[in-house]
């Protein structure tokens, strides 16, 4: 039998991008420890409909940490308490009886609000825009091993591929830098023989764009790797320093 | 599509390459913190004109010495701009704060010497200023503090001068104080120089992260015991 649960929240509520917010009260008496965070504002909603109120607006798809949709700040901290797990992965066991939570919105410059807790995260698509693949004529799948890659290459290469996209490194980030995500497909693909081609291309317009969308700069707090849903490591960072370094120096 | 046009400038004023100056001018400073503190330590040396004797042979390199001042007090000043400009930054990209925030934990290296890094850094500049008027532009020979070499050159007395200021107290506890400042200082910052300047990888992260705590600490400490040896025995 599920432990049945009271939680307390105070979430921001913001009706629009130019509109001040505010922090509301809401309270959950019938929250399971079972139920993720999502699914406790899910029922919260249901409460807050039900009495003719506006749900509180956030976002989230597949649930199971995967897409890198949803994303909050849940007592301080991006994603909630729980490390290695996006919002949707937290379960409401990792909080106790009673509980006050307090949810916002990432907050950055770069990400603006939309509504609620939801923010435009559209800056990170248009720094994935400025290089962030690898130019290729499609056609049928290559076969396997065609191109060599080491064991290790690929295995670190895939953890740097691992990144949803999600924003809790900037949002986690004390100056709002966003080097976590640009580093992290710089370093995927500078790992990867496909990537070398046009790694300094890359990494000269990713930089660039990172600057324009208005993020911090980085100040090596590594807070990006704490809260890293897939927990990717600012050793990618450096990579990606290693990579500008040697792309500024080259055509 | 080629790579868009980059110049030196341009890289030195990007996102990493702010960094990779905020690296390479921490470092250079690092190295002098170190040299001065070796320095200092020969104040401890049983022969009483060691360190009038080290301080006079640094000025009689002449213009090796001027040179090596220039590009430190270049290294300080672009250390000091770019620290100021990323805190300014950092108020410009997330201007709402968050009511509630906290740090999720270690691999976080967001601990309170990584947060203060603009405090004690404004805390050095400040000393650097009163300490360069106390010390390197504060009396000399021209007021009496002369020192005999056993060479029997006439040189500057600066150990008078040191035991006589770390004699009051202000500065005998004052200026540790400022060390342990320093030393937190270098505790994000020697990691953070590696960081910047892509030194670092997954499995080397742990070491150098514990290598500039140590440094931090021993700077401290080989900076701190001289004050507070000279008010102790006086």
């Amino acid at each position: 039998m599920a432990k049945n649960m009271t939680i307390n929240l105070r979430i921001w509520r913001q009706k629009g991008p130019e509109v001040p917010g505010k922090l509301v009260d809401y309270t959950v008496s019938n929250a399971s420890e079972h139920m993720s965070f999502l699914e406790l504002l899910d029922v919260l909603n249901e409460q807050l409909i039900a009495s003719g109120g506006d749900p509180v607006e956030f976002d989230s798809d597949c649930r199971e940490g995967i897409c890198g949709s949803c994303g909050v700040m849940v007592a301080g901290i991006a994603h909630g308490p729980q490390q290695l797990t996006a919002v949707c992965q937290l379960h409401m066991r990792s909080f106790k009886d009673g509980d006050t939570i307090t949810v916002e919105p990432f907050r950055a410059r770069a990400f603006p609000i939309i509504r609620d807790l939801v923010v435009d995260r559209s800056a990170f698509d248009r720094i994935i825009t400025a290089h962030g693949y690898v130019s290729v004529k499609t056609g049928s799948a290559p076969d396997a091993n065609a191109i060599p890659i080491s064991k290790d290459a690929a295995e670190e290469a895939m953890d740097f591929a691992a990144c949803i996209g999600c924003g809790a490194c900037v949002a986690a980030c004390p100056n709002g830098s966003a080097s976590l995500f640009t580093a992290a497909k710089i370093a995927h693909l500078a790992l990867l023989p496909q990537g070398q081609v046009e790694a300094s291309r890359r990494v000269v317009a990713m930089v660039d764009q990172m600057e324009a969308e208005g993020f911090g700069d980085c100040s090596n707090y590594a807070e990006c790797e704490a809260v890293c849903p897939k927990g990717i490591s600012v050793a990618g960072i450096a990579s990606m320093r290693r990579a500008y370094m040697k792309g500024v120096f080259s055509k | 599509m080629s790579r868009p046009d980059v110049t030196l400038m341009s890289a030195l004023m990007s996102p990493v390459g702010r960094k990779v100056l905020t690296g390479v001018t921490g470092i250079g400073l690092v190295v002098f913190v170190i040299v001065h503190m070796i320095g200092n330590l020969s104040y401890l040396l049983p022969d009483p004109q060691a360190y009038n004797a080290y301080a006079h042979k640094l000025m009689s390199w002449g213009w090796l010495l001027y040179t090596m001042e220039i590009g430190l007090a270049l290294c300080f000043l672009l250390h000091a701009i770019v620290g100021i400009s990323i805190q300014v930054r950092r108020r410009k990209a997330r201007p709402t704060g968050y009511k509630a925030y906290k740090s999720a934990g270690s691999p976080s290296r967001s601990g309170y010497s990584a947060r203060s890094m603009i405090l004690t850094g404004i805390i050095l500049l400040g000393f650097l200023i009163l300490h360069l008027n106390s010390f390197k532009f504060g009396p000399g020979e021209a007021e009496g503090y002369t020192a005999i070499l056993q060479s029997g050159e006439e040189v500057r007395d600066l150990r008078r001068l040191m035991t006589e200021k770390f004699q009051e107290p202000l500065y005998a506890f004052g200026y540790p104080v400022v060390m342990i400042l320093l030393g937190m200082h270098m505790r994000h910052g020697v990691w953070s120089a590696l960081q910047s300047l892509g030194m670092m990888s997954r499995r080397l992260s742990p070491y150098l992260y514990t290598f500039a705590a140590v440094l931090g600490a021993l700077v401290a400490i080989g900076f701190l015991v001289v004050p507070l040896y000279i008010y102790f025995s006086a």
